[in-house]
């Protein structure tokens, strides 16, 4: 077992740095990589926090739909090449509910703020 | 140096655009994208100073551009023929010869004003401009959709079966394989309508792309994956909600309504803009800007480009399928 801090405390740590100094002091488009260095941890941060338990689902979601476990990409891959075919429609149930789960799961960590995913937050609630 | 060189080669430009005497000031890149460089100059000598870009392929080396993207010669024609149907684009000084020294590419005007989205979406400078600016987008777009473009070689013909077979491919060849991307690659097959006649489209038609000042709509820039095809792909682009910056109530660019956009296009002689048509390009350019996302993330894995931003922006094709699943999913 690793000693303290946490993985997840180094990244805050980093990332603090990054936006409380870096940002402040660097200039142009030094200060503007800086931002998306700090975005990127904060991706980070939240897959640490929230991925292992979305990709759980996900695999759980996958497997019922597919009849069969595996592994998530395996599955991911097989789910893709069935709508593709045209084997599984989108009437098929449970394969919406999938679609929007697995989708909502991986823009909370991607960019939680982004427009498109309060819209579908707001359409989730209606 | 390549610097020297450069310079020295802009000097003689500047020599035949403001007569003998006239030398270059203030050169400085400004962007440095894979498919060209831009730099920013003025001339100086006896008349006024004249502010210019400069617009050249990378090193002033030939190199096969990007995917789609035309030369930089047949992208000056193009904007020379957008200038005489009345779209405000910057006026083309100079095309580069081989006697120049300097590569294939092209001068033209230096057009103040703003490109970054956030900035004409949320600062006071820009609310008036914002207002009548999804009006003067349709007006645009129906003047580039009138321009004759013959006489001007090197521009693809795509219409929507092609770039759906393109994107495909694209999708394809990275094998990560994306459910939500396979229902909208289906979606447009099943829906795909009858080809439209085709005209010259500019096909990069979007916020970062616009030059806007206080008072609206100054210049489109970036015509590099200009093509003849669907009039309707130019309308669907600038409605993705990529776009919109965060201003998604805005469907047009985050800033206007779709009927604004259609009557500038009719008020401008384009005729009735095809509702079902724009939508079906709204899917398609979402797909497509989720599909650029995946190829960033190739450039960076293969080593050509190893910049956060590059990495990074691979987690926003997640908002594309999002974005998908609400114009596809939510119908019933």
């Amino acid at each position: 077992m690793q000693d303290a801090p946490t993985a997840k405390e180094l990244i805050e740590a980093v990332r603090a740095f990054l936006e409380e100094r870096a940002m402040k002091e660097l200039t142009g488009h030094a200060a503007f990589h800086a931002r998306v260095a700090a975005n990127a941890l904060a991706i980070v941060e939240r897959e640490l926090e929230q991925g292992p338990r979305a990709e759980a689902e996900e695999r759980a979601r996958l497997a019922a739909l597919l009849g069969h476990d595996g592994e998530l990409g395996d599955l991911n891959a097989e789910l893709a090449g069935k709508i593709r075919s045209g084997e599984i429609s989108l009437e098929a149930p449970g394969l919406r509910d999938h679609l929007w789960q697995t989708t909502l799961d991986k823009v909370a960590i991607d960019q939680p703020k982004y427009s498109g995913y309060r819209t579908a937050l707001e359409r989730e609630k209606d | 140096m390549a610097a020297d060189k450069l310079e020295a080669g802009l000097g003689a430009i500047a020599q035949k655009l403001a007569g003998p005497g006239a030398r270059i000031e203030g050169l400085k890149r400004l962007s440095g994208g894979a498919s060209q460089e831009t730099w920013s100059f003025d001339t100086a000598g006896s008349g006024p100073a004249q502010p210019l870009i400069l617009r050249r392929a990378p090193g002033g080396k030939a190199v096969t551009r990007t995917g789609t993207a035309i030369s930089l010669a047949t992208e000056a024609a193009v904007i020379a023929r957008a200038a005489k149907a009345g779209v405000a684009v910057p006026d083309i000084a100079y095309v580069l010869n081989d006697a120049d020294g300097l590569g294939e590419g092209y001068v033209m005007a230096r057009i103040e004003g703003e490109t970054i989205a956030r900035k004409i979406l949320r600062e006071e400078a820009y609310a008036e401009a914002q207002k009548g600016l999804a009006f003067a987008c349709g007006e645009t777009l129906a003047k580039i959709h009138s321009i004759d473009i013959s006489g001007i070689d090197g521009l693809p013909a795509l219409g929507l079966a092609p770039q759906i077979g393109t994107y495909l491919d694209l999708y394809d060849s990275m094998n990560e394989p994306h459910p939500v991307f396979e229902v909208a690659f289906k979606w447009l097959q099943d829906n795909r309508p009858e080809e439209a006649s085709l005209r010259l489209v500019h096909g990069d038609f979007r916020n970062g792309n616009l030059i806007v000042g206080p008072e609206g709509l100054r210049a489109v820039l970036d015509w590099e994956l200009a093509h003849v095809g669907d009039p309707m792909e130019d309308l669907g682009w600038i409605c993705v909600n990529s776009w919109r910056f965060g201003e998604s109530q805005n469907p047009v660019g985050g800033f206007g309504q779709y009927k604004d956009l259609f009557e500038g296009y009719r008020a401008a002689g384009g005729g009735e803009a095809d509702p079902a048509r724009v939508r079906y390009w709204e899917v398609f350019g979402t797909l497509k800007w989720g599909i650029m996302c995946m190829l960033m993330v190739s450039a960076f894995r293969t080593g050509a480009d190893r910049s956060v931003e590059r990495a990074a922006i691979g987690r926003r094709a997640s908002e594309t399928e999002i974005d998908l699943l609400n114009l596809l999913v939510r119908e019933d």
